[in-house]
């Protein structure tokens, strides 16, 4: 292998895609744009809850019940209703997503010492989000149970729970450096998915292949500029997780550098493969993106825990290196982990890597059909 | 012929694409230093030919070596030895001049010491001292052509291979084009070049012709068209050629006009002379001279092609 070889196709690489505008902002663009918009899009946070209230007691107490509901951070009381009618057309509408509907006994039964009933009513046509609220209405009310019986009545057990790496909760703060990786690892494929096809689109593969140069040579010449792009990559992601999405950095930069590049290498090379398979740049960029985005969102761990998948989707993951790298990130953003929690990942996408840069070489042939 | 006196020896090379066979069994030789045309319509094999012999196209058979090295085994060692320059121009157009150059001295590994004075070199011949700067999609096809030319031939490789170099180039650029190659073959390097100009062939040492991937016939210019035109060209100058013309046809004599001069194509220009001059003068018209000429390589070959 020479250096010098090496040194000129990649300077060659860096020349055309810094005068293609349309590289230029895939490489640079795509990503920080895809972050942000993905970045606001995505969140699994419930505030805000649109809330609708029907109150038939009108007594300080039901007034009292609303006033914590509206306290609480998570209710948004959009309208006072005086008919149960109404609480169908908002729900059905879709401008509120809970109801509630405080019946006239509510205070008379308080006052007794009886049970007061409450009717609550969820939008549950989004799962997820009605889950979350339910939750929040029995904080709210068992709350406001104990302050109106003044505390007279201790529960048996008084959890104390602290909630480690992300108190607040906040799903930004995990999303973030998990999308970080599935537009990592979509990025770093679709750049280099296009080099090789280009040139045999464009005819000048035939004066390449007729010189001494090397198949790797050529390969690591075209890795090497994309590796600097899809780093840069990397660094404006991670500073838009914190300046931008104000998501806690716990953990080592240099670790993080050092991993991202094991991932940058194994991506990048995936596109490689894809680019010798294909010889086309449509067809190499689809693939790309059907390769990498959907393992990456679905079965990456970034949406949906793994641990719940079905077992051989669970066996499935291990093949897809978005897994890893969202671990990674996750760890060192949130928990500030060392390399000695990351051992595995670390190995495997080493493997990974250097096993699809092996296929790559085994693939290229320097002839033409 | 000594082993080392031939740059280019190859025997029953064979290429199939499917059930079409592009090239079919072709034996070929070229000395050091030759100007080799290799000459055929379109869709001949040409091509086929050229990227075997360069190590792009793996035969379907057939053996040969080019440069010393084998052309089933030894293609990458065939690829320090030559430079190739493809029919379709196949320069990084998005580069500049000088920056296309620099790259391919990159991957010949032109070394630091000569590095300068050949890109010098290709800037001059090129006539592109002006426009190292310059965006290669932006340059005129002549200027591009030598360009390509110069980057092929960075490494000064002993052989080189030109598949149709000059097609849609102009005369002038044509003409100096080939005052390169000239040049380059004077100095010892193997030129194999593929053509379909037949001014171009006549600056060949040697020709073969290949059509439907056989190659049909093959020498010197001088002997293509003695030996392998199986009929004599007779030019004819009468007092009114038009009408002579229709007298030769209405013989069964194949003729063609040149300006006021009409060339027949005939068995034996012996027969032919006399019976023609009786024909002519007996429609009146007067002869003012016949004669046997050498036919034109284009003569020979649409003669040998019609005949194949």
């Amino acid at each position: 292998m020479k250096v010098l070889r090496i040194k000129a196709i990649a300077k060659k690489e860096l020349i055309q895609i810094w005068r293609d505008p349309l590289s230029l902002a895939m490489a640079f663009l795509m990503p920080v744009m895809l972050l942000f918009i993905f970045g606001y899009a995505i969140t699994l946070d419930v505030n805000n809850l649109k809330t609708v209230v029907y109150d038939l007691d009108k007594s300080n107490l039901s007034r009292e019940l609303i006033t914590e509901f509206r306290e609480s951070g998570y209710f948004t009381v959009v309208d006072n209703v005086n008919e149960h009618r109404e609480i169908d057309r908002y729900l059905d509408s879709g401008k509120a997503q809970v109801a509630i509907a405080i019946p006239a006994d509510f205070s008379r039964n308080i006052l007794k010492g009886e049970n007061a009933g409450l009717q609550v009513i969820v939008d549950g046509s989004d799962s997820n989000t009605a889950t979350i609220a339910i939750g929040y209405i029995s904080a709210v009310t068992e709350l406001y149970s104990q302050r109106i019986k003044g505390s007279r009545i201790t529960p048996l057990i008084d959890p104390r729970v602290r909630v480690w790496y992300n108190p607040e909760l906040k799903s930004r703060n995990y999303i973030i450096p998990g999308l970080i990786a599935v537009i990592m690892a979509v990025i770093a494929a679709l750049l280099t998915s296009l080099t090789i096809a280009r040139e045999w689109e464009r005819g000048t593969m035939e004066q390449l292949i007729s010189t001494p140069v090397k198949t790797p040579e050529l390969i690591l010449g075209k890795l090497i500029p994309y590796f600097v792009i899809g780093f840069i990559d990397v660094i404006l992601s991670v500073m838009m997780a914190v300046f931008i999405f104000d998501v806690p950095l716990r953990g080592n930069l240099v670790l993080l550098a050092a991993l991202s590049s094991i991932f940058l290498f194994g991506g990048l090379s995936l596109g490689i493969l894809i680019s010798i398979a294909a010889k086309s740049q449509l067809v190499a960029s689809q693939i790309s993106m059907v390769a990498t985005f959907l393992p990456a969102f679905l079965l990456s761990g970034f949406m949906y825990a793994i641990a719940n998948m079905p077992k051989p989707l669970q066996i499935i993951t291990y093949a897809i290196p978005a897994r890893y790298f969202v671990s990674i990130l996750k760890g060192i953003f949130l928990k500030g982990i060392t390399l000695k929690f990351l051992v595995l990942e670390t190995v495997l996408l080493t493997v990974f890597g250097l096993a699809v840069l092996a296929l790559a070489n085994k693939k290229f042939k320097k002839r033409i059909v | 012929m000594n082993r080392s006196t031939i740059a280019v020896k190859v025997r029953g090379l064979t290429k199939r694409f499917g059930d079409f066979t592009a090239v079919d069994m072709i034996d070929l030789s070229v000395k050091k230093g030759e100007i080799f045309g290799f000459l055929g319509p379109n869709g001949a094999g040409k091509s086929t030919t050229i990227k075997m012999l360069c190590g792009l196209l793996l035969p379907a058979g057939g053996e040969g070596s080019v440069g010393g090295y084998d052309i089933m085994k030894e293609s990458e060692e065939i690829k320090k030895t030559i430079g190739y320059m493809s029919q379709k121009f196949s320069l990084y157009d998005d580069l500049t001049v000088g920056e296309n150059i620099e790259f391919f001295s990159g991957i010949y590994g032109v070394s630091n010491s000569r590095k300068k004075k050949r890109e010098e070199w290709v800037l001059e011949m090129a006539g592109l001292q002006d426009r190292r700067r310059a965006v290669t999609k932006t340059l005129p096809g002549g200027f591009k052509q030598r360009l390509a030319l110069g980057c092929a031939i960075l490494h000064e490789p002993p052989i080189i291979f030109l598949d149709e170099p000059t097609s849609g180039v102009d005369p002038v650029s044509r003409r100096n084009f080939w005052d390169l190659i000239y040049g380059m073959s004077r100095s010892g390097t193997t030129i194999f070049v593929t053509t379909h100009y037949m001014d171009e062939a006549e600056y060949c040492d040697r020709l073969a012709l290949i059509y439907r991937g056989r190659v049909i016939a093959e020498g010197t210019p001088l002997e293509m068209k003695q030996k392998h035109m199986p009929r004599d060209v007779l030019e004819i100058e009468a007092g009114r050629p038009v009408e002579a013309m229709e007298v030769l046809h209405r013989q069964g004599i194949e003729t063609a006009l040149f300006g006021s001069l009409i060339h027949a194509t005939v068995i034996s220009a012996e027969h032919a002379i006399p019976t023609i001059r009786k024909a002519i003068e007996e429609s009146q018209i007067h002869v003012f001279r016949i004669e046997r000429i050498m036919p034109s390589l284009e003569d020979v070959f649409v003669t040998l092609i019609e005949a194949a």
